[in-house]
């Protein structure tokens, strides 16, 4: 019953979608507004659907209705309630269920908060809106539907995938990714908008894509972090990023969204780069169905591979359209997308803005020859190769210090040109800063030169980045005779975006800083223990107190209990666990972190003894690495400062250059006012 | 290419272990009749564990997902890393002892794909297009601060 | 609008979807092994498990692979938490009992398992019919490359790696195989079985066997 209603209402949507793209493209090409007012009601009306959809799956998940094919394939009565839900986006099915319900959200809300817009850019906007959404209606009611009827009923399932029944991570990270992916097609469908109502040659539809840009850019940066949080603590090896395909999947979105995030800002100041940013944007959304094309496809394989199936092909004939049209729109456009701008100075933040878009599209293009390259080495030399780690570190370190150093001289910079007095001002003090760092790296035993330079750069960059807080807030406090609070206050909310940058890029040297501090001085030791026995690791001693083992409604669970122990005393226990299930051959391990702000002690039960006498535990070291978490939240600050618009107020010259062409002035429409 | 990281990170692993100054309980050996893989927390021979750990660290794991030997704790990876160890103990280089891994399992058994005929091509093409998109930049930045408002070709 | 231009730039959409097609063709978890047309990397591994006549060996003997040079050799990894062991124990023990009088050894190599568990397993699948040695520490196993179970190796008379099955193995590539390698061998070889276990390439255990494997 609850499975037919849901198809039904997938099955109503999908048709909506069809009948509101063409209704609203006639509606645009004739100049009828009514028309382009029943394509909004579909966006509307699809979200509505998806939600009646997404809700009935979650109902039927709740109360165990194993005559649902979802519900059957990754439902179980001994989960727990809240894996149970949070199972909606555990496979494939109804992982593309929640991809849609996001992707209506998100129409519904850009669709609305726009509606009065005059001109064809929303019009245009939403029904590519109502085109991708469609894409996904016809997997959800093809390939990929959740809601196919099982007969005869199942008495019980075999519940999700136990790793994803180890962590409450599990609960945050799809749902930020997913956010932060499917929002990337709002600012794409924005792009193909501008270029068909010609408002690409003017720089409005990227003040009204903005938010939605920053607010999946903060989405997805989270997710990037949950994702690398998650598998720090369940999978087992003390990592955080294995440059696995899907990672690097979520990655290369982010990559071109940031630089996306500073160029478009020299396109509002100076009216140039507009065909670099079409490209992005464009380039962003593509990467996005690409990254999901390479999780569901089965070409490649990966840690995350959803199972294989025809849901490839349709994602392959996807990406193939997106592909051709975006790549013929773009491309036919570019006469109207001439540089007309000029620098004032080589020395200046617009240049420093090109070189930040030139280190992260390399880093992009690396990772994605990289991730692709398997796939490339079969098909010419007829061998298989792998692509690792080893590739990835070392091709990408390079670059990634050089954005760090970048970090810390484009705030320092002015817009326009600098001075050499400019110059010296901004970019000698952080020096002194870099310098500090780089010593007290060498002192704690980095040889390693990128490592060295990344703690310099860390310095650097944080020293500029907190420094220009420091100038506006004294020059308030002096102007104005605001206290330093106040000042703050009034300084960030007089240009939000520039000070939520400010933070983002504190968030993100943090997560460097970790990251470096963990690669360069991580130390482990593995060791067979019998109860009393102790291990040490880098000054760290811990003792196995027992091994034990307990029956759980859905696994049988063995864990080895270590007590860390400081000065004699028992100061934290940790229990690194084995998970048996019995839909699984080899267990499951769950590690046991004891993290401070100094970094985290990492247990892993590698093998124990049947009767219990001993455990082989495996210790590892990790200086830093809770800031990667605490990075990334101070990174999504920063872009939830950002996203505040900006004052109402512009200057004279801003006014003059935006004037927009006669052509291009939204004509009133048939029915409207 | 870059010069050897993996020299270095392995200098930088045996630095570390030198300025920790760990003392390190022997744990005992495990009675045969466990599941656990009998083993010795030996380190007498540190530059032996380090070499262990870089030569592994470039060998993936057959039956994980993308992780290397070193990393994975599955239990052919243990048994890989002691076949690591007992080969480079027995005096072969590490070329040697890769290579004997990739006459086993293909080249696939190697994280980095080794550096010759068309895999050049993987390792080129990221400083291929970082340098030209260098000199773009360079142009582009010229040209737009040289000359004031000249109609250029669109974009960098 | 610029149409030439957009039809150039959309040609470069056709090598990366072609790309994508083709490795739809591929499967990027079976990797081919080097080891076809390759000597078979000798062993000498413990029988735990005896099969039944009359390809029986006692329990404790060691069998050396060297010494089985002349004859065909199919050699079967397995473990008995292997779900898909399951699926072609049947296949595999009924090919080894009509083949007993055929110039061919079976033997079935434990991967990272323990003898009791093992020994159940073979109880609870009906028997076995030929012999299982155990590879304790997988040294054998990751010189044959062995990245999962079951994995199957045909070895030939010149004691050549003839063909690697990975997964289960079926009746048909067993004839298939089987039979082209006995063909091969050279005239005069004559079948094995129980009678032959001198030139079956066997140590005797000691008289004082190791207290059973653990």
């Amino acid at each position: 019953m609850t499975g037919l209603l849901a198809h039904d209402a997938l099955m109503v949507s999908l048709m909506l979608l069809l009948v509101g793209a063409i209704i609203g493209t006639l509606g645009i090409r004739g100049h009828r507004a009514d028309w382009v007012q029943i394509a909004f009601g579909t966006v509307y009306a699809n979200f509505v659907l998806v939600t009646v959809a997404t809700l009935a799956m979650v109902y039927a998940l709740v109360t165990h209705d194993f005559s649902i094919s979802y519900v059957a394939q990754v439902g179980s009565r001994e989960t727990p309630m809240f894996y149970t839900v949070i199972s909606l986006w555990g496979a494939l099915e109804g992982s593309i269920l929640f991809w849609a319900w996001v992707l209506g959200l998100y129409s519904a809300v850009v669709v609305w908060v726009n509606r009065k817009r005059p001109g064809d850019l929303v019009p245009w906007a939403s029904v590519t809106l109502l085109v991708v959404a469609l894409f996904f209606a016809i997997l959800l009611v093809g390939p990929a539907n959740p809601f196919h009827a099982v007969f005869p009923v199942p008495a019980d399932g075999p519940g999700p995938n136990p790793l994803l029944q180890n962590h409450i991570l599990m609960a945050i990270h799809p749902p930020l990714l997913y956010l932060g992916y499917v929002g990337m097609a709002v600012p794409f469908a924005f792009a193909v908008g501008a270029i068909f109502s010609g408002e690409v040659v003017s720089d409005d539809w990227i003040k009204i894509t903005r938010p939605y840009l920053l607010v999946s850019w903060g989405f997805l940066s989270a997710a990037i972090i949950a994702g690398m949080w998650w598998s720090y603590e369940v999978l087992g090896w003390g990592g955080y990023w294995a440059w696995d395909p899907v990672e690097n999947a979520s990655f290369l979105p982010w990559l071109t969204a940031t630089a996306f995030l500073h160029s478009a800002i020299v396109q509002e100041r100076r009216g140039m780069l507009r065909l670099w940013n079409l490209n992005l944007m464009v380039g962003t959304f593509v990467l996005t169905i690409l990254g999901t094309f390479l999780t569901r496809s089965g070409i490649l394989s990966s840690v995350h591979a959803f199972t294989t199936g025809p849901i490839g092909y349709y994602f392959l004939a996807f990406i193939a359209v997106v592909l051709v049209s975006t790549l013929i729109m773009v491309a036919g456009n570019s006469d109207r997308l001439r540089t007309t701008g000029h620098f004032d100075s080589p020395t200046s933040r617009e240049t420093v803005f090109l070189l930040n878009n030139l280190f992260l599209t390399a880093f992009m293009f690396t990772v994605l020859v990289g991730t692709l390259y398997p796939l490339v080495a079969e098909a010419v030399r007829g061998v298989k190769v792998s692509v690792g780690q080893p590739f990835f570190n070392k091709m990408t370190l390079p670059l990634i210090v050089s954005l760090l150093f970048l970090m810390g001289v484009g705030p320092a910079l002015p817009w326009g040109s600098a001075s050499k007095a400019d110059v010296k001002n901004k970019l000698v003090p952080p020096l002194g800063a870099a310098v500090l760092m780089a010593v007290i790296a060498l002192v704690a035993g980095a040889r390693n030169v990128y490592s060295v330079l990344a703690f310099a750069f860390v310095g650097y960059a944080a020293f500029a980045n907190i420094r220009e807080y420091w100038i506006g807030v004294r020059a308030r406090h002096t102007a104005h005779g605001e206290n330093w609070v106040i000042a703050l206050v009034r300084l960030v909310r007089g240009n939000h975006r520039r000070y939520g940058g400010y933070v983002a890029h504190l968030g993100v040297l943090l997560v460097a800083l970790g990251i470096a501090a963990s690669e360069t001085f991580r130390t482990e030791r593995e060791a067979t223990l019998a109860p009393g026995q102790t291990l040490t690791v880098s000054g760290h001693t811990a003792r196995l107190k027992e091994v034990w083992g307990r029956q759980e409604p859905q696994r049988a669970v063995i864990g080895a209990t270590m007590e860390v122990i400081e000065n004699g005393k028992v100061v934290a226990t940790a229990d690194p666990r084995m998970n048996f299930y019995p839909t699984q051959s080899a267990p499951v391990p769950t590690p046991q972190v004891i993290s401070s702000i100094s970094g985290d002690l990492y247990f892993n039960l590698m093998a124990f003894d049947q009767n219990g006498s001993h455990a082989t535990v495996k210790l590892i070291v990790q200086p830093l690495v809770p800031w990667i978490w605490f990075g990334g939240g101070v990174v999504v600050l920063g872009a939830i400062i950002g996203v505040f618009p900006k004052r109402k107020r512009r200057t004279v010259a801003a006014t003059a250059r935006q004037a927009v062409p006669a052509v291009v002035l939204p004509v009133p429409r048939e029915g409207e006012a | 290419m870059t010069p050897s990281i993996k020299t270095l990170l392995a200098v930088a692993v045996l630095a570390t272990a030198g300025v920790a100054a760990p003392s390190v309980t022997v744990a005992q050996q495990v009675p045969a009749g466990t599941t656990a893989t009998a083993r010795t927390s030996a380190l007498s021979d540190s530059a032996l564990d380090a070499q262990t750990a870089a030569v592994s660290s470039q060998l993936r794991c057959p039956v994980c997902q993308g992780e290397s030997i070193q990393d994975s704790p599955s239990e052919l990876s243990m048994q890989m890393r002691e076949i690591v160890k007992e080969q480079l103990r027995s005096g072969k280089t590490q070329a040697q002892v890769k290579a004997y891994f990739v006459s086993k399992y293909g080249e696939w058994i190697l994280l980095d794909p080794m550096a010759h005929g068309f895999n050049l091509v993987l390792y080129a093409a990221p400083y291929v297009l970082l340098l030209a998109g260098l000199g773009v930049v360079v142009v582009a930045v010229r040209k737009w601060s040289g000359g004031g408002k000249q109609p250029d070709s669109a974009g960098p | 609008m610029n149409w030439k231009r957009a039809a150039i730039a959309s040609l470069a959409a056709v090598p990366v979807i072609a790309l994508f097609a083709w490795g739809f063709t591929k499967d990027p978890n079976n990797i081919p092994s080097p080891l076809p047309g390759r000597q078979a990397p000798d062993f000498s591994l413990p029988v735990f498990a005896s099969g039944e006549a009359p390809m029986a060996l006692p329990v404790g003997d060691t069998v050396h692979l060297a010494k089985l040079r002349g004859e065909v050799v199919v050699l079967n990894f397995w473990a008995s938490w292997c779900l898909s062991c399951r699926d072609e124990h049947r296949t595999l023990s009924q090919f080894a009992k009509r083949y007993a009088d055929k110039p061919v050894h079976f033997l079935g190599v434990l991967y990272n398992d323990r003898t009791p568990p093992a020994i159940d397993w073979i109880r609870e699948m009906g028997g076995q019919e030929y012999p299982s040695v155990n590879d304790r520490d997988a040294h054998t196993a990751i010189n044959y490359g062995l990245y999962g179970v079951p994995e199957t190796y045909f070895i030939d008379g010149k004691g050549e790696v003839a063909f690697k099955q990975t997964g289960p193995v079926s009746d048909e590539v067993l004839t298939r195989v089987v039979d082209s390698l006995i063909a091969a061998l050279p005239a005069g070889a004559k079948g094995t079985g129980a009678a032959d276990s001198a030139a079956a390439g066997l140590t005797p255990a000691p008289k004082q066997a190791p207290k059973g494997t653990p």
